[in-house]
């Protein structure tokens, strides 16, 4: 499988906002914070075609998420994902002494996931409390 | 059916205050002058509501009275050596007063969002201060508007419209038009890329129209935007000029503009992936407009460099300042994340990450904020009002919250309160309760009640009361 080497930036989006709005169980958020947004090129070069799975890794995790071509592109080797419980699994603890994790730029690598599921929000919590 | 006017949308920082609500027995039927988001949260806010306490037994979430539910949350805070309570910035400041007397009471590390958020422009500015100024002032005034790694399109929705790129103030106007006459041109040219596509059936793409430095339309007699963030944003869309940066490198950018704008020169050809003379053609339009303003966000505060970077932002602004007029503001988040820090000041001396576990202050972020304290693992129990830590901290910090009792002060299901032990529901304020919230640029302004809410629901404020109440009967008890 071809894997890239990224940087991970997370974000707002209108559709995360809204839904936040409408609910944290909402179809609406649901679908826009599992959504990994990756340039076309990359796309091309990790063979991904849209809304298959693809598995991100950083040093502090990894998660299945669905990729979709990024609207917002060109932005190589950067990919986007709207702040959420699935961004959180690979997001940086690490504050430097100021308080606030790194939630952008952090590096990593994607990889096409064909075979593995996204969790669902039940999942995931579930998913923390064994690691607790 | 009841209009109610001037209602303060409870969503984002820029706490828009025109809202018009139609109201049907005591239900918002319409919202008027909201946006996508705030429409969201005024007609969907009790979609997804819980409306009675619970609380965790046998490993099941069940229905309780209010009154055991606040037996629960006191006892859980006061058995725990080293609470934390956390999230404040969705409420009143009303409530946050009284939760901070609660935390004191229990000898509680009191933190807000802002430590995930702007905490380290916090920081900075108590390093090298802000010079800023109300959004109507430049709403009215500013000519020269920067977005720094913000987009107010997916975050502030109606920020644009109502203060900068597309509000008619008495001294500058809105630039709608000249948006919409670029955006004809670019939908003119994709109708005849597609049309040539089925004609020719090839793919027939338009040559990129290369400008050499900035574009014609920055140097006009009008407001003018610009928007320099690492990825093309809605944002960017809009605005006259974008400079896309190279991640992690918005402090170099800084740093160089501030040698350029006192006129040094650099001997490099290009600076975070901008070529050097594009840079010096920044730098003059900056010196050479009236009134500008820096709009930042968290592009800067989240990435490499962290409040360093906010440190260079605001001291280009303090340079800027000998030639010309420059202000700087950060786009706050949550509608009462700058009432928080305010309140937060007022009562301890510190705007977040306060330990009060030693009955007086302490404050060292980095040590006694949130998310360090939680990956470490030492708050023996969580409190968490009107916010989601878990879904929006590191796993390595959401992983300790669930380890330990877990109180959650909340109306709507989210990944915190599904790993709650005690849930208490309250009235939606803004919506259900009202009180006072501060605009992101320091202006306070009142929270309307529009709408009855369930007899079940207390305000966080009378809930946070009750708990206080208990903990004191808990503890002359104990003694
Ligand atoms: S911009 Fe923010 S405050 Fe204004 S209506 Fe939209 S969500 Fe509400």
């Amino acid at each position: 499988m071809p894997k890239l080497d990224v940087l991970v930036l997370t974000g707002r989006t209108i559709e995360q906002g809204k839904g936040k709005e409408m609910g944290k169980l909402s179809k609406v958020y649901l679908d826009d914070v599992v959504q990994c947004n990756i340039d076309p090129q990359d796309m091309k070069t990790l063979k991904l075609k849209q809304n298959t799975n693809v598995k991100v890794t950083t040093n502090f995790g990894s998660v299945v998420l669905k990729a979709v071509k990024s609207p917002r592109a060109p932005h190589p080797k950067m990919i986007f994902i709207s702040y959420g419980p699935w961004a959180s699994m690979i997001s940086d603890p690490r504050t430097n002494g100021t308080g606030m994790p790194s939630l952008k730029g952090i590096p990593a690598e994607i990889e096409p996931a064909p075979n593995e599921r996204v969790l669902s929000l039940q999942e995931l919590v579930n998913q923390l409390k064994m690691e607790a | 059916m009841a209009v109610i006017t001037g209602v303060t949308c409870p969503v984002c920082g820029t706490f828009c205050d025109d809202i018009e609500l139609i109201i049907e027995n005591n239900v918002i039927v319409e919202a008027r002058n909201a946006c996508a988001m705030g429409a969201a949260k005024f007609l969907n806010y009790s979609a997804h509501r819980t409306k009675k306490p619970l609380i965790r037994k046998n490993g099941e979430l069940v229905e309780v009275s209010m009154d055991e539910a606040v037996e629960k949350a006191a006892k859980i805070l006061v058995d725990a050596n080293y609470p934390l309570m956390y999230g404040w910035s969705n409420t009143s400041c009303e409530a946050i007063r009284t939760g901070l007397e609660l935390g004191e009471e229990v000898g509680a590390v009191m933190d807000n969002t802002s430590t995930v958020c702007h905490g380290p422009s916090i920081l900075s500015v108590q390093d090298v201060g802000i010079p800023s100024a109300t959004l109507g002032q430049l709403r009215h005034r500013a000519d020269l508007i920067i977005y720094w790694a913000s987009n107010p399109w997916s975050a502030h929705p109606r920020h644009a419209e109502r203060y900068t790129m597309f509000s008619d103030g008495r001294f500058e106007g809105s630039t709608w038009k000249s948006y919409l006459s670029r955006l004809r041109g670019v939908m003119s040219r994709k109708k005849i890329q597609r049309a040539s596509n089925l004609v020719l059936k090839q793919d027939f793409c338009f040559t990129p129209q290369v400008e050499e430095g900035l574009p014609s339309s920055v140097h006009q007699k009008r407001r003018r935007t610009i928007v320099i963030d690492v990825r093309k944003t809605r944002t960017a869309d809009a605005a006259d000029c974008f400079f896309q940066v190279e991640p992690g490198t918005d402090y170099e950018l800084l740093q160089a503009l501030r040698v350029l704008v006192n006129d040094g020169e650099l001997d490099v050809d290009e600076v975070a992936g901008i070529p050097i003379e594009t840079l010096e053609q920044l730098a003059d339009l900056l010196v050479n407009c009236k009134l500008g303003i820096i709009f930042f966000g968290l592009g800067l505060t989240m990435s490499k460099g962290k409040h360093r970077n906010i440190d260079a932002a605001i001291n280009l602004t303090r340079d800027l300042n000998k030639r010309t007029k420059f202000l700087i503001m950060p786009m706050r988040g949550h509608y009462n994340v700058t009432g928080v820090n305010i309140v937060f000041t007022w009562q301890t001396g510190y705007p977040f990450a306060v330990d009060l576990s030693n009955g007086y202050p302490r404050y060292n972020p980095g040590e006694t904020s949130a998310v360090d304290i939680l990956s470490r693992d030492e708050a023996d129990a969580t409190m968490v009002i009107a916010s989601d830590p878990v879904a929006h901290f590191p796993r390595a910090a959401s992983k300790n919250i669930a380890k330990h009792p877990l109180i959650a002060i909340d109306p709507e299901v989210t990944p915190t309160t599904m790993l709650a032990d005690v849930i208490i529901p309250p009235a939606f304020v803004g919506i259900e309760a009202e009180g006072t919230a501060y605009r992101m640029d320091h202006v306070p302004l009142p929270l309307k009640k529009v709408v009855e809410p369930p007899e079940t629901c207390l305000s966080d404020q009378e809930i946070l009361q009750r708990i206080l109440q208990k903990v004191r009967e808990l503890r002359r008890d104990m003694n």
